[in-house]
C-alpha cells in the first residue's frame, strides 16, 4: 500500500500526524483557531485510536507546564495553541528550551488583542521569537503535516534536544480542506525512532532540573543554549533531506520560486507565500524579472541561505504580518536587513507590514505590493517600512 | 560540580544545565548576603527551638550543650529568629561590629 492522499481539513490532518508520531502525552487548552487540532486529538484518544494521555488543563500556562513534566520523564509530548494562548505560555516557553525538552507545539498563528481578533497574523509568533525554540513555518497543508513529523525527529535528535514550534496560519491553513498525503504507520515508525532523553526524571537516578544558576554560571548556560540552537540548523537540514528520501517531498530553510535572474524578489512567510506565487506567475507572464522567496526556518535563522538567495537581486521586498510598534517595522524585515548590512553585494530592502488580523492579500494585492516596492526603490525614498492595504 | 566556580565553561554543563548531584545546593554559601548576624544570650535561652522552627533557611540547629545556633555559612541575617524569640535571647548585630 502506498500513502493515501485524502481531502481533509489541515487541523485534522495535523492531529493525524501527531497520532502517527505516536505521542505519549498531549496537554492543551482549546483556543480559536487551534481548536480543531486538539479536538481531534482528544477524539482519537477517547476512541482508543491513540494510546496517549490527554491532559485537559485550565490554561495555556498550565498546558505548557504539564508538557515540561511529561517531556522531562521521557514521554513524547505535543501541544498546540494560538495568539493569546501562546502569550499566556510565554514564560514557560523559555523553560522548555533552556531545559532542552524536545516537545512539539503547533501554533495556529493569530493576531493579538486589542482590539480582539481571532484571525490570523504573525504577532503571536514574533512575541515569542526569542524564547529559544526551533520555529518552522508551513505554507500549506502538506507542509504542515510533514513539518510535524519532522519536528519530532528534529527535537528528539541527540544533537538537538530542543522544543519545536510548527507555525500554520490561523484559518488560512487551519480551517482549509486540502489534499494531503497520509503515510503508513510503519513508514513513519521507521522515520521516527523512539524518544530517549539522556537524563530523564527518574526516582532511581535523581537529577535536578531547572535549578537556579548564580551569576558565575548563568552566562555559560545561555552560551550553551545559543551554540546548541545554532548548531541545530544542520540537523534540521539533514532531517529534511532524509524526509525527502523517505517520503519524496523535500524541504529547505529558504525556498525560491522563479528566483533565477530575478531583479526583484518578494519574501513571505507562511501560507501567504502560496498566494504570492500566483502574483509572481502573472508578473513573469508580463515579462517582469520577479521571484519569490519563502522563509520556512525562522529559528535558527538561516543567515547563509538568506544571503545567498538575495545576493544577486536589486530589490528585496519583505512582507511582515506583525508590527514592532515604534520600532523598525516588521521583525522579519529588520532581521534580514541586519543579516545583509555587512554584505558587499546586497539588494535594496523594502519593508511592508500587512495581512494583519486576518486581512487577506490577494494575488492582485501582491502584484500591487511588488510594483509599489519597485517604485519606492526607484525614488530612493525607502523608509523603515510602509503599511500595506491600510485605508488612509 | 567538580570544577571551582570560576573555571566552569559552557561545555562543562550538563544538557539543560541539569544538576546530577542531588542536594548540591548545600554547597552554595548564602551567608555572604548577611549584613547582620544573630548573637545569643545563653542566660536567657530556654532551648525551646522556636527560632529553628521560624528560620526560613532552616539553618538553625542545636549545639553540643543543647543551645540553638544559626549556621553562619547559610544564615542570611534576616532577623526572624530574633523577632520570634520569646525570651529575647537573640540580638542582631551589624556584621562590622
Amino acid at each position: 500500500m502506498t500513502e493515501q492522499k485524502i481531502g481533509i481539513e489541515v487541523s485534522r490532518a495535523l492531529a493525524i500526524a501527531v497520532k502517527l508520531a505516536n505521542v505519549d502525552v498531549v496537554s492543551a487548552y482549546p483556543i480559536t483557531p487551534q481548536t480543531h487540532i486538539v479536538e481531534h486529538l482528544a477524539e482519537l484518544v477517547a476512541n482508543g485510536e491513540l494510546d496517549a494521555e490527554y491532559i485537559p488543563v485550565e490554561s495555556e500556562h498550565s498546558a505548557m507546564s504539564a508538557c515540561l513534566g511529561s517531556s522531562a520523564v521521557g514521554a513524547r509530548t505535543f501541544t498546540a495553541t494560538a495568539g493569546q494562548g501562546l502569550e499566556l505560555m510565554h514564560e514557560v516557553l523559555y523553560v522548555a528550551s533552556s531545559m532542552r525538552l524536545p516537545l512539539v507545539m503547533a501554533v495556529a498563528n493569530r493576531a493579538l488583542s486589542a482590539p480582539l481578533s481571532i484571525w490570523g497574523d504573525h504577532s503571536d509568533v514574533m512575541a515569542v521569537r526569542d524564547t529559544g525554540w526551533i520555529q518552522i513555518f508551513a505554507a500549506n497543508g502538506q507542509e504542515t503535516f510533514d513539518s510535524v513529523l519532522c519536528a519530532f525527529r528534529i527535537a528528539e535528535d541527540q544533537r538537538v534536544f530542543l522544543p519545536v514550534m510548527v507555525h500554520l496560519d490561523g484559518f488560512h491553513l487551519t480551517h482549509m480542506v486540502e489534499p494531503i498525503c497520509i503515510p503508513e504507520q510503519s513508514k513513519v515508525d521507521k522515520f521516527l525512532p523512539p524518544y530517549q532523553y539522556p537524563l530523564p526524571l527518574d526516582p532511581d537516578k535523581p537529577v535536578t532540573m531547572g535549578a537556579f544558576a548564580p551569576p558565575y554560571v548563568y552566562t555559560e548556560a545561555k552560551k550553551a543554549q545559543q551554540v546548541n540552537l545554532t548548531a541545530a540548523k544542520e540537523v534540521i537540514l539533514q532531517c529534511w533531506r532524509e524526509f525527502g528520501s523517505f517520503f519524496g517531498r523535500y524541504y529547505s530553510s529558504v525556498e525560491g520560486y522563479h528566483c533565477e535572474k530575478a531583479k526583484v524578489l518578494l519574501l513571505v512567510m507562511g501560507s501567504f507565500s502560496e498566494t504570492a506565487m500566483s502574483a509572481i506567475d502573472t508578473l513573469r507572464g508580463e515579462g517582469k524579472e520577479v521571484g519569490l522567496i519563502k522563509l520556512r526556518l525562522w529559528r535558527p535563522f538561516p543567515f547563509d541561505e538568506i544571503r545567498r538567495a538575495v545576493r544577486d537581486a536589486e530589490v528585496l521586498i519583505i512582507l511582515d504580518r506583525a508590527i514592532s510598534f515604534g520600532g523598525p517595522g516588521g521583525p522579519v524585515c529588520s532581521e534580514i536587513r541586519a543579516a545583509l548590512c555587512n554584505e558587499d553585494k546586497k539588494p535594496k530592502v523594502i519593508g511592508f507590514v500587512g495581512g494583519l488580523g486576518g486581512r487577506d492579500i490577494s494575488p492582485d494585492g501582491f502584484k500591487e505590493m511588488i510594483n509599489r516596492g519597485i517604485e519606492i526603490s526607484q525614488t530612493g525614498s525607502e523608509q523603515e517600512f510602509e503599511m500595506f492595504g491600510v485605508r488612509e | 560540580m567538580a570544577k571551582p566556580e570560576g573555571e566552569i565553561t559552557w561545555k562543562d554543563l550538563e544538557i539543560g544545565s541539569i544538576v546530577t548531584d542531588p542536594g548540591s545546593a548545600s554547597q552554595y554559601q548564602t551567608g555572604g548576603w548577611r549584613t547582620q548576624r544573630p548573637v545569643y544570650d545563653t542566660d536567657k535561652c530556654i532551648k525551646c527551638g522556636l527560632c529553628a522552627i521560624f528560620c526560613p533557611d532552616g539553618c538553625i540547629g542545636q549545639n553540643a550543650e543543647g543551645y540553638f545556633e544559626a549556621d553562619l555559612f547559610y544564615c542570611k541575617g534576616c532577623g526572624i529568629c530574633a523577632r520570634e524569640c520569646w525570651t529575647q535571647a537573640i540580638t542582631m548585630v551589624e556584621e562590622e561590629e
